[in-house]
């Protein structure tokens, strides 16, 4: 009947413009389709996704050495400054001229590693609204793009950071830890730096489904994380009050100062191990936070365009 | 020369980016106010650096703030003007640069109004104010000839930055994915002028300060405002030299440019 053909027509644009398109996600995750939650499953789409990240980035090989070159010139200039202070037998901010070599080295290693620069994947798709299709799939989008970011950082430990370390190494003498512990307690203060970066760029972007457009607090987010992180100069240049406040009150030293600080051996073993727990109390912190905000953000969420 | 409307259609995009990207005002407003905090912050590093010694490179905390307030003004000047040049690379690996090419107007200059950055305003602001600020403390012994070298050093130093974003930006018309090799050069060459030139290792003094020509744009200046001779013997013309080295930048900038966007071949199938 024609009657009844029309009153199932779809509604008018200016009538989807408003709220009948406005859907709460949190009340689509019973599609879920491995109920009851099967850990192997959730274990193996996380290794899935790593594997997809790494491949994703080992594609740019060329921007990889465009970024080696980079690092390399940004190493010589950063080390010849600190090198510089460090001149009539001074020590800055307590490293010698070996601690301060290798932190700026491994420094230029692991900057694409822990990855302090902005990132806009999320943003860019909540303003396109492409965002839609993460939310649907039957997997915690916070969890993907974690793990896509993970093995990104994977990628880049091996393209990235082990150039300027080599390079660092042939011009200049690096220092070579003492305690036996160190390798593998950098190896995991590198993996928590890395998982802390990504929690903070995922609520950068998060940010766009108030403000749409995340560029505004991506810029904040790119100036401290440069700055708080320790990637200007070491923190231990600050007086003693400005160092407790960005260790204790912000998570940024945990990004690079932290895994740097425990390669060089700068505090004392006790401190050593404390500094990492400390990044650890930071994550246990960030990551509620990020479900926290992420189901606020996509209750709010109405699709443009449509 | 040009007919009138042909400035009027540059004004026009101009006009149509700046309405664009204000349009998100909250964002906007937080974007500029970073940019301008985020000059504030490199000038504090200065600081901080000299908090943990005395003298730089033989140099104090005013000469070392002279230079990097010199270098940081004609950086961000001329990152306001062309710095968004580098998006080139994005333009020829989707191989929109076509829609540009067809235009008639002239490619550079439509590039340039096409991606003026207006919250680079705040950093301009910021680092004039802060500019002026340092020269004040600095209680540099004005004679004519430092009153030309401060009118002229800015505005050189920001002609040969922009020269070396166009260099950079013309490496994607041959290796599109390479931009970053951009950034040694055009933000570490900002982190290079800042600082005396007798830090580095001479292999990098040489290429950075006097084959880019970067220490003509702090450092020697500096050493000529404050009536400091230069540690390494640099004679005190090389002061007065950035002019001609800016000129000389633009003139390959320009020529390499020319020659990238003939080997332009557009893509996709």
């Amino acid at each position: 009947m024609p009657g009844l053909a029309c009153s199932s027509a779809p509604p008018t644009p200016h009538a989807a413009r408003g709220r009948d398109f406005t859907m709460s996600f949190a009340s689509a995750r019973p599609l879920r389709p491995d109920r009851p939650p099967d850990r192997r499953a959730r274990l193996y789409r996380f290794g899935a996704l790593f594997g997809a990240g790494f491949r994703r980035w080992s594609t740019y090989r060329q921007a990889a050495l465009a970024g080696l070159f980079t690092n390399v010139v940004f190493g010589v200039m950063i080390y010849s400054l600190l090198r510089a202070l460090a001149d009539d037998g001074r020590r800055p901010g307590g490293y010698d001229t070996t601690q301060l070599a290798t932190y700026v080295w491994v420094g230029q290693g692991i900057l694409s590693v822990v990855h302090v620069w902005s990132w806009n994947e999320l943003a860019d798709r909540v303003r396109s609204g492409d965002v839609t299709a993460d939310l649907l799939r039957p997997i915690d989008p916070f969890e993907a793009f974690l793990a896509a970011d993970l093995g990104r950082a994977a990628y880049a430990v091996l393209a990235r950071m082990v150039v300027p370390i080599l390079a660092g190494g042939l011009m200049f003498t690096l220092y070579i830890p003492h305690r036996l512990h160190t390798v593998p307690l950098f190896v995991l203060s590198l993996t928590l730096g890395t998982v802390l970066s990504f929690a903070l760029r995922y609520l950068v972007n998060l940010g766009a489904f108030w403000l749409l457009d995340a560029r505004g607090l991506s810029a904040v987010w790119l100036l401290a994380s440069g700055v708080f992180a320790g990637t200007f100069f070491p923190l231990r240049f600050l007086p003693e009050w400005a160092q407790a406040v960005l260790w204790f009150g912000t998570p940024f030293p945990g990004l690079f100062q932290i895994p740097l600080d425990v390669l060089v051996e700068r505090p004392g073993p006790a401190q050593q191990i404390g500094s990492v727990v400390l990044q650890l109390v930071w994550v246990a912190i960030l990551i509620p936070l990020v479900s926290r905000v992420q189901r606020a953000a996509t209750d709010r969420l109405v699709i443009q365009g449509g | 020369m040009a007919e009138p409307g042909v400035g009027q259609a540059y004004a026009r995009l101009v006009r149509a980016q700046i309405r664009s990207q204000t349009q998100y005002r909250l964002s906007f407003g937080i974007d500029v106010a970073s940019c301008a905090l985020g000059t504030l912050i490199e000038a504090a590093v200065v600081l901080v650096v000299f908090r943990v010694s005395p003298t730089v490179g033989g140099f104090g905390l005013r000469e070392v703030l002279v230079m990097s307030a010199l270098a940081a003004f004609a950086f961000d000047l001329a990152d306001l003007l062309v710095g968004n040049i580098e998006r080139l690379s994005t333009y020829v690996r989707k191989g929109t640069l076509d829609t540009i090419l067809i235009r008639p107007l002239r490619v550079l200059p439509q590039l340039l109004a096409t991606d003026f950055a207006l919250r680079r305003v705040g950093r301009v602001a910021q680092s004039s104010v802060l500019l002026v600020a340092v020269l004040v403390y600095a209680d540099i012994d004005w004679t004519p000839a430092r009153v030309v070298m401060l009118a002229l050093t800015p505005l050189a130093g920001c002609a040969l930055f922009a020269a070396v974003f166009l260099l950079g930006a013309c490496v994607a018309f041959w290796f599109v994915e390479s931009g970053e090799i951009a950034n040694a050069f055009t933000y570490g060459g900002k982190e290079f002028a800042r600082y005396p030139a007798t830090i580095y290792p001479g292999l990098l003094r040489r290429v950075f300060g006097y084959g880019v020509g970067l220490a003509l744009v702090g450092y020697q200046p500096a050493l000529f405002l404050t009536g400091h001779a230069d540690p390494l013997g640099g004679p005190t013309w090389l002061a007065w030299s950035s002019p001609a080295a800016a000129a000389l930048a633009w003139t390959i900038a320009l020529l390499v440019w020319r020659t990238g966007i003939r080997h332009y071949r557009s893509t996709g199938s």
